[in-house]
């Protein structure tokens, strides 16, 4: 099994500590005036998306978690698993709900989405940053309202529910950013 | 790599008027010890010894044109002893050293270094001779100088005896203050020391003063004599200003035999813990057997002292290339 060393720490790093994978956010070399040096690292729990703090003995070797980011497509939800297709490989894999997060509310099928891969299995999915989709459901606004002033809620074909401007209609694209989960513009098909 | 980084490279991370203030600052030390008649030496970067504290990796060359395996000096201490036995007086150097896999906000593999070492002086009053290099440099004759004894510091502010406290007491200890994965770790005895100190202790001295800690538990003597009290202690003290450790002075170990005993053991600590071997300085026990002056001597880290003078939080920003654009 791969191993890191502490001097080898560095920010996006992947390592394995109590059965868990994590990726170091930051790494803090501490050495009094002679002795033991340290590493002071805040890493990221991969499942839980928690961040702690860990302090190792320099010298230390920590073993390396088998993690990859990769890009998928998206192809189907069969009602419990949401199943990808690697683009080139054509290889499929499928991500269960705690995988999955989020992003199930914003991915269309044939998405490509940033996905990562954790002994080979995907761990979380991101979808991408801006989406664009079709509003299946909002109250018809007031005629003439194109101020943006007020807004009101509006279903996406997805299933997501986000606010919009009362000029918004049913059956219209619209770009949201799913980082916020926020209403960004009226969209063209692409 | 992008061409804007590649174009940015090439520049240096400090700022100009920094370099000016070190330059000012290498002018200022160089007349301070002119003035104190303290002589300034040059000794070699490249030895055929190496450092034996396994704290400390130094890095190696090995090439047929400079006759073989050679080590770039971790301080310049040995040669400078030689000197001292030779009959130098009072000496200064300041130098580049180099330590292998040391890479931080206050670590850089090589950074400059000023040591000196007066003949006759006691430790003390060594202290007091820091202070007053440090108030020149920093312009704060005002700069208020503070002395704490290892021992008190660690009992005052974590309740733990330094000398009695079992091993895991220490790690209790690192646990109540809250250093992350402490109960995780595995450290010997003065490595738990070392952990309270650094992470617990360290950043809360020197605050806007000279905090100098003295007289260290005899497992940390490195190069310092020890004193036999009813508790014996190492004649050794640090400097800390604004929570960062500056210098490293001792009353010099000058019993060769004893010498030679400690480099024993750190090179079976080194083997311990599979680190490479380095061969212990022998001109310089020869040096210390033939008759060195009783003297204290001092480290001093000029980067860091330069940081506090201009107020940079980096190391980096002092330095014209670190070493991922050197």
């Amino acid at each position: 099994m791969a191993s890191y060393k502490t001097n080898e720490f560095k920010g996006g790093l992947k390592i394995l500590l109590d059965g868990d994978p994590y990726s170091i956010v930051e790494n803090e070399f501490v050495k009094p005036g002679k002795g033991q040096a340290f590493s002071r690292v805040k890493i990221k729990n991969l499942k839980t998306g928690r961040v702690v703090e860990r302090t190792f003995k320099s010298g230390d070797s920590v073993e390396a978690a088998d993690v990859l980011d990769t890009d998928l497509q998206y192809l189907y939800n069969d009602g419990e698993l949401w199943h990808f297709m690697h683009p080139e490989t054509f290889e499929q894999l499928t991500a269960d709900e705690t995988a999955i997060g989020e992003a199930a509310k914003w991915i269309r099928e044939q998405d490509i989405c940033a996905v990562t891969l954790y002994n080979g299995q995907p761990l979380s999915v991101e979808a991408p940053n801006f989406v664009v989709l079709k509003i299946t459901e909002t109250d018809p606004g007031l005629k003439g309202d194109t101020s943006g002033g007020g807004g009101k809620p509006a279903t996406l074909e997805t299933g997501a529910v986000v606010s919009v401007p009362l000029f918004v209609q049913i059956d219209e694209l619209i770009k949201v950013d799913t980082r916020t989960g926020s209403y960004v513009s009226r969209a063209k098909e692409e | 790599m992008s061409a804007d980084s590649i174009v940015a490279d090439w520049r240096p991370s400090a700022t100009l008027e920094v370099l000016a203030a070190r330059a000012r600052m290498l002018a200022q030390i160089r007349a301070f010890f002119l003035e104190r008649q303290v002589m300034e030496v040059e000794t070699p970067l490249l030895s055929r010894h190496g450092v034996t504290d396994p704290a400390l990796e130094s890095l190696r060359l090995e090439r047929a044109g400079i006759g073989g395996a050679r080590w770039l000096h971790t301080s310049p201490e040995f040669p400078m002893k030689r000197l001292l036995a030779a009959g130098s007086g009072p000496i200064f150097q300041i130098c580049k050293v180099f330590r292998d896999d040391e890479r931080g906000r206050r670590h850089h593999p090589e950074f400059t270094l000023l040591e000196w070492y007066r003949p006759g002086l006691a430790m003390h009053a060594l202290m007091d001779e820091v202070a007053a290099l440090v108030r020149c440099v920093l312009h704060r004759q005002d700069l208020a100088m503070q002395r704490i004894a290892y021992r008190d510091l660690f009992c005052s502010r974590l309740g733990l005896d330094p000398w009695s406290a079992s091993p895991d007491a220490r790690r209790e200890a690192a646990i109540r203050r809250q250093v992350p994965g402490a109960a995780m770790l595995d450290l010997d005895a003065d490595g738990w020391l070392d952990l309270l100190l650094s992470h617990c202790l360290e950043p809360g001295l020197g605050q806007d003063a000279m905090s100098f800690v003295y007289d260290y538990p005899p497992s940390q003597a490195a190069l310092a004599r020890i004193r036999d009290d009813a508790r014996p202690v190492a004649e050794r003290f640090e400097l800390y200003i604004n929570g960062m450790e500056l210098a490293n002075g001792f009353q010099e170990l000058t019993d060769a035999a004893e010498q030679r005993r400690r480099f024993e053991r750190d090179l079976d600590d080194r083997r311990g813990r599979s680190q490479a071997p380095v061969p212990m300085d022998e001109p310089f026990l020869s040096a210390l057997a033939a008759g060195m002056p009783e003297t204290t001597g001092v480290a001093l880290g000029l980067d860091r002292l330069l940081m506090i003078a201009v107020g940079a939080t980096q190391i980096d920003q002092v330095l014209a290339f670190p070493v991922e654009r050197a």
